[in-house]
């Protein structure tokens, strides 16, 4: 049983890694559920706060229903990012992806496209209930391709910083901090966005947003997967 | 350690008699502005602040991938120490803005694009501190600064801009709005003079203490070796 | 030479391993031994001094050496959520391995854990999931292999049997070098002991010059000298 001799590897190899990144997280999550419902109801109950502490009077809901469902997303966001990185520090299982040869980059966007499934998952799952909760209707297709393009850049961003923030002391509480001043361009042009689509405002007015998002999307998944090696290195 | 160098001596001479300059000539040779008064003159610091800040952010940013290219330590040191003095100047640039602001618009803050993201610049210097904190391995530690260094960087300008179109958007509610600080009063030639002072003074100020801080990390690797060397 | 910012934990190593060896590295806590063995696995890249394993550079041509080497730590480094076949799909894919249905049975059965491989990691004891971290670690048939203090926690049947596989691995011509403190058991296994001391290796011989003297002896007398 011999392996090719090659120094390198057939690029299909890079593919299988990722897909076996995510196939795996995907799987182990679905057994445990300890991630998606921990997001899950932490997005609940943020938003369930909001009610009060937003007084969300029919009137008042649909300027402010964008900014909630963001904050919360951002939020709860967090939340998956650091267990999915924690998940590999803990148990030292980062080192058994680091043996794998592969390049370093698959890991990136193996953990990425599964923080990416689970962020859509949880957000797809919000919408229907908030939509419920508030009576505001939220199936919007320009909307959910606002979640989409802006959970891409969060997830591009949030998995750099995660695996960076997982590796020091202060760990969880770090990585909100590392990413939200960074974030904001996504969470704004998400927002406006967002309220583009429902307020059903014309194009024109949202496709600077949706620039913006697509702009960052784009240059941070780039940046990211090429500086990515220098944050697991030893 | 060697002993301070010559230019070092001469610089930081050159800094207060610079400082000192500058203060002259605010308060004596440029006029009093029209409408402001003497809150007006606030204003030289803001901008040499704020320019200054700038210049932090750009060492920062260029030395932290300089780091990442070269694994030399030394460009670490440098990007800690510009990261630090931007992070106080930006910030007596925000506290100077605000005291501006408050006779002028009625307001300690406004939403405009520049303040905002002066703030968001903070927080990411801040960020980046705390980061550096939680780590021990010195080359880890230069790594990941470098790398969040970056990913700063690059948003800021992205965060600016976005700021920028949310306000043309909607304008903002209080105030002139943020492309009024400067064109909103024309400079006379004696505080266009009075401002190139002021930018060349606080550059000085800037170079001065950031060659101090480098020389301050400096000691403190040296500190961290030769401890490490006498307990082995 | 490694160093973790001034700190030095390997100095001047020159260590050469011929194929088929089967070299034993002992040494006290702190010695650098884990420091080391991470270097020759790719996971961390020595500061000064070059690194060849298998015949290729590291850190250079890193993906190459990493597809012929096989680690085997403490800790599993396996998933609890994810059962033993899981598990060791998951590695098969991530290293391309050929066949991946066939050689998984294979491997489960050199471990021992065929009728356990639908159960869950988590569930396993101390002693099955070194077994399932080994089946993890020859499921890409590597030339050369790394075992870390692989005894640490287990109880004296999985010892056994560790043995036993440590043997059956070692004796398909296989390179191997292990770090351990169960001088008793390395001293049946090894061809080669090198004892390291303060990162630097301090002493070495082969199995048989050992001769009379016993490994205690021996290692003890390295560390004195």
């Amino acid at each position: 049983m011999q392996i090719s001799s090659t120094a390198h590897r057939p690029p299909s190899a890079f593919l299988k890694a990722i897909g076996a990144i995510v196939w795996k997280d995907l799987a182990a999550e679905l057994r445990s559920r300890e991630l998606l419902s921990a997001m899950l109801v932490f997005a609940l109950l943020v938003i369930l706060i909001f009610n009060f502490a937003i007084e969300l009077q029919p009137g008042l809901r649909s300027t402010v229903t964008p900014g909630v469902l963001w904050v919360t997303f951002a939020f709860a966001g967090t939340l998956g990012l650091n267990r999915s990185m924690a998940v590999e520090k803990d148990r030292g299982c980062l080192d058994g992806l680091l043996l794998a040869p592969v390049d370093r980059s698959a890991i990136y966007f193996g953990k990425a496209l599964s923080n990416l499934a689970f962020m859509l998952i949880v957000e797809i799952t919000v919408l229907p209930i908030y939509s419920v909760l508030y009576n505001i209707n939220l199936f919007n297709v320009g909307l959910l391709l606002v979640i989409l393009l802006g959970s891409v850049g969060y997830t591009a961003v949030g998995t750099l910083l995660s695996s960076m923030a997982v590796q020091t002391r202060t760990r969880d509480v770090l990585l909100p901090i590392l990413l939200f001043p960074v974030i904001l361009p996504v969470l704004l042009a998400a927002v406006k966005a967002s309220s583009g689509f429902l307020g059903q405002l014309p194009m024109s007015e949202i496709w600077p947003w949706l620039n913006i998002l697509m702009a960052y999307d784009v240059i941070f998944t780039a940046v990211a997967f090429m500086v990515y090696d220098y944050v697991l290195e030893e | 350690m060697q002993p301070q160098p010559k230019v070092l001596t001469v610089l930081i001479i050159l800094s207060i008699v610079l400082f000192f300059g500058a203060l002259g000539m605010v308060f004596l040779y440029a006029p009093l502005e029209a409408v402001m008064n003497y809150v007006q003159k606030i204003f030289y610091f803001h901008i040499s602040n704020a320019w200054v800040g700038m210049l932090g952010f750009i060492v920062a940013a260029v030395t932290g991938t300089v780091y990442l290219v070269t694994k030399d330590l030394k460009w670490d040191i440098v990007e800690l120490a510009a990261v630090e003095i931007s992070l106080v100047f930006f910030f007596i640039a925000i506290v100077s803005g605000s005291i501006w602001a408050k006779p002028s618009w009625g307001t300690w803050w406004t939403w405009d694009a520049r303040l905002t993201t002066a703030a968001i610049l903070e927080m990411i210097y801040l960020a980046c501190l705390l980061l550096r904190q939680g780590i021990e391995d010195p080359e880890r530690r230069a790594r990941f600064s470098a790398v969040y260094t970056l990913v700063g960087a690059l948003s800021v300008p992205i965060t600016f801009l976005s700021i920028r179109i949310w306000q043309t958007i909607h304008p903002a509610v209080i105030g002139a709005g943020s492309s009024g600080a400067l064109g909103s009063f024309g400079m006379t030639p004696p505080m266009l003079n009075t401002m190139f002072f002021c930018l060349i003074t606080f550059s000085v100020i800037f170079v001065t203490l950031l060659w101090y801080r480098i020389r301050l990390g400096q000691l403190a690797e040296q500190i961290a070796q030769l401890k490490i060397e006498t307990l082995q | 030479m490694k160093r973790f910012g001034p700190k030095i934990v390997l100095r001047g190593l020159d260590f050469e391993v011929h194929p088929g060896e089967f070299v034993a590295l002992l040494g006290p806590n702190g010695a650098g031994k884990t420091t080391f063995l991470r270097i020759l696995a790719s996971l961390s890249s020595s500061t000064l001094g070059d690194v060849c394993v298998a015949g290729y550079r590291l850190p250079a041509q890193a993906v190459a050496v990493r597809a012929r080497l096989g680690v085997v730590t403490h800790l599993p480094l396996l998933y609890g959520d994810l059962t033993a076949e899981e598990n060791l799909r998951f590695y098969g894919r991530m290293y391309d391995v050929p066949n991946l249905g066939s050689r998984m049975d294979e491997v489960l059965e050199m471990v021992g854990l065929a009728p356990r491989r639908r159960d869950l990691v988590r569930t396993f004891s101390r002693g099955m999931q070194q077994r399932l971290a080994i089946g993890r670690a020859i499921l890409h048939d590597p030339e050369v292999m790394l075992f870390d203090e692989p005894y640490t926690g287990l109880d004296q049947e999985a010892c056994d049997m560790l043995d036993r596989l440590l043997r059956d691995v070692a004796g398909r011509g296989r390179t191997v070098v292990m770090t351990s403190h169960d001088l008793a058991r390395v001293e049946e296994l090894a061809t080669r002991f090198d004892v390291l001391s303060r990162g630097a290796i301090v002493a070495s011989t082969r199995r048989e010059d050992l001769g009379k003297s016993n490994l205690l002896d021996f290692y003890r007398k390295a560390l004195a000298g």
